[in-house]
């Protein structure tokens, strides 16, 4: 049994269709990546998780119930950590987390309280009303919130969308420590480095649903080969080896102020010229192939 | 030799509708940011009704009115200005607790993702709501004891009164809370429901002495009756009281479920 079971799930907002079709199957114990763009339908399938969005149609089960009507019981066993911050700001961390323990129904609220203050690093803070904590503070006592009940399975909404570089890095070490414990995480983000530090596979969903998944060196493969070649020139010059590269059969994205030709190592000789920077494919690569988007 | 197929183990855990745990835990939030802010609101919910009291009870009684309907203005004034105070510290609040909640702080996104659902949410809100409200209805009753109104034994029924009433005036500011687009249209709501609400409650003057249309007005207002129930409970009850009573308890489960469906509403997509 998947943590997470969705088939043909659909969801439309008047005439917008967010969720198309969404096919999803989380095992258990892994960290499944949902790289999409903005408005790819991620947040929508999160809400579908929740119980605060119904799909119009299609099947979901999540830890074996299936929802909308067995939503209730499912939500007591998975944590959710949302994109915006939503913590009591006046109240203080313990009774942030304690008001939490309680509505998940945690029979031993002090000991869940300290547990996650210390998942939090936030023991010595414990006191303090929310808004005298530093930004990073205040994330990871909203990740020890969606954990205080010891879920099975913790979905992770844009975990560190709008952090600077080093808090990040703080809640990435946080979620490598809960995949090491054997929790599911379902984490959506359209950070590429987010995606494949911490994903163990990858669902690249676009327009409201998967379009590729697999393990991040698995879809490079697939879909970008080994190498890529970045070429930085002058407008004109650019769209001229775009149309040479395109007509040799290569693929080419729009990098910045350069292309990269995708798969280089397959091309023939001339096509990708000598001043090219060219690297190892990444996962970049393919989410630009497979959404036409830029990626973060 | 085929696969066996795969059974799905049978789901561990039922939960029923309105669980005392999921009210019980949305109310422990708002008692813990009671805690941070309770000074401010407990001053404001005092004074206020004490300075209407104070302007009308006394200013009045001193100059125009001497006596309604046998008893001294001011005791008249005090056993009628609960029902403001009840109605300032029960609809506004879950008007714009509400909607704060909603729109700009998503207090109420991370509760859903809890086991928690919209009936218990609104319920466990207006609860808290009538909880305080019944407090702060109690304090005109309590200052009007020191200008002359004897304590009766129907008193002690006047926080169970109030109590029932602000229930169904917090189901009122949640359900406008659900329905209004902008902040800004709680104007509205204030100037068209719960000023005239207030001013045709009989707290002020006896409603018999208005126009026969505003008088069967009043008589639907749920402020009016439980005006006459705390003056019941000072001055003797008559039996209308329990018609009276069971229409502010209508009131609040009407108000109730018109909350939760418009929250649903609003909540879940």
């Amino acid at each position: 049994m998947g943590a997470i079971e969705l088939k043909g799930v659909v969801k439309r907002f008047g005439p917008i269709t967010a969720v198309n079709g969404l096919d999803l199957d989380v095992p258990e114990g892994i960290c499944l990546g949902l790289l999409g763009p903005n408005g790819a339908g991620k947040s929508t399938t999160m809400r579908l998780l929740t119980g605060q969005a119904i799909a119009d149609e299609g099947q979901l089960r999540v830890l074996g119930y299936e929802l909308p009507a067995q939503s209730k019981p499912a939500r007591s066993e998975m944590g959710v950590v949302p994109q915006l911050d939503n913590l009591d700001v006046d109240v203080t961390v313990e009774d942030n987390l304690a008001v939490y323990a309680r509505l998940y129904r945690v029979k031993d609220v002090a000991s869940a309280v300290d547990r996650a203050l210390d998942l939090a690093r936030l023991r010595e803070r414990r006191r303090d009303a929310v808004d005298k904590l530093s930004g990073g503070m205040r994330r990871r006592l909203l990740l020890a919130r969606g954990l205080v009940h010891e879920p099975k399975l913790i979905l992770l909404d844009e975990p560190t969308v709008g952090l600077d570089p080093q808090i990040r890095t703080e809640l990435w070490t946080l979620i490598g420590a809960l995949k090491s414990r054997g929790t599911t995480i379902l984490m959506s983000t359209h950070y590429i480095e987010e995606a494949e530090r911490l994903a163990d596979e990858v669902a690249v969903m676009h327009q409201g649903r998967i379009i590729s998944r697999g393990h991040p060196a698995k879809l490079i493969a697939e879909h970008a080969g080994t190498h890529t070649a970045e070429v930085y020139a002058a407008p004109e010059r650019l769209t001229e080896l775009r149309a040479d590269a395109e007509a040799a059969g290569l693929r080419v994205r729009p990098a910045g102020p350069a292309i990269a030709i995708v798969g280089s190592e397959a091309a023939a000789e001339g096509v990708v010229p000598t001043d090219a920077v060219v690297r190892a494919a990444t996962l970049e690569d393919v989410f630009v192939l497979l959404t036409g988007e830029e990626a973060e | 030799m085929s696969a066996q197929p795969e059974t799905a183990p049978a789901p561990r855990r039922t939960m029923r509708r309105l669980e005392p745990a999921a009210i019980a835990g949305v109310m422990s939030r708002e008692v813990a940011n009671f805690r941070t802010y309770w000074r401010g609101t407990t001053f404001s919910s005092i004074l206020e009704p004490l300075v209407y009291l104070l302007a009308f009870g006394l200013g009045l009684s001193a100059t125009l009115v001497d006596e309604v309907e046998g008893v001294p203005y001011i005791q008249f004034v005090g056993t009628g200005m609960v029902a403001t105070a009840v109605i300032f510290s029960s609809a506004l609040p879950a008007m714009f607790g509400t909607f704060v909640k909603h729109r700009f702080q998503n207090t109420y996104e991370a509760i859903l993702a809890a086991p928690v659902d919209v009936e218990e949410l609104v319920s466990a809100e207006m609860l808290w709501i009538a909880t305080r409200s019944a407090v702060y209805g109690c304090v005109p009753l309590v200052v009007t004891f020191f200008w002359g109104l004897d304590p009766a034994w129907g008193m002690l029924l006047v926080p169970f009164f109030a109590f029932v009433t602000a229930l169904g005036f917090a189901g009122f500011g949640v359900a406008m809370a659900a329905t209004v687009a902008k902040i800004d249209q709680f104007n509205y709501v204030t100037a068209l429901f719960v000023t005239p609400l207030f001013l045709v409650a009989g707290t002020f003057f006896p409603i018999d002495g208005l126009p026969q249309f505003f008088q069967v007005i009043a008589q639907a207002n749920p402020l009016h009756q439980l005006v006459e129930l705390v003056r019941g409970g000072a001055f003797g009850f008559e039996w209308a009281d329990l018609g009276r009573f069971a229409f502010l308890v209508a009131f609040a489960v009407a108000t109730w479920r018109i909350a939760i469906r418009q929250m649903q509403k609003r909540l879940i997509d």
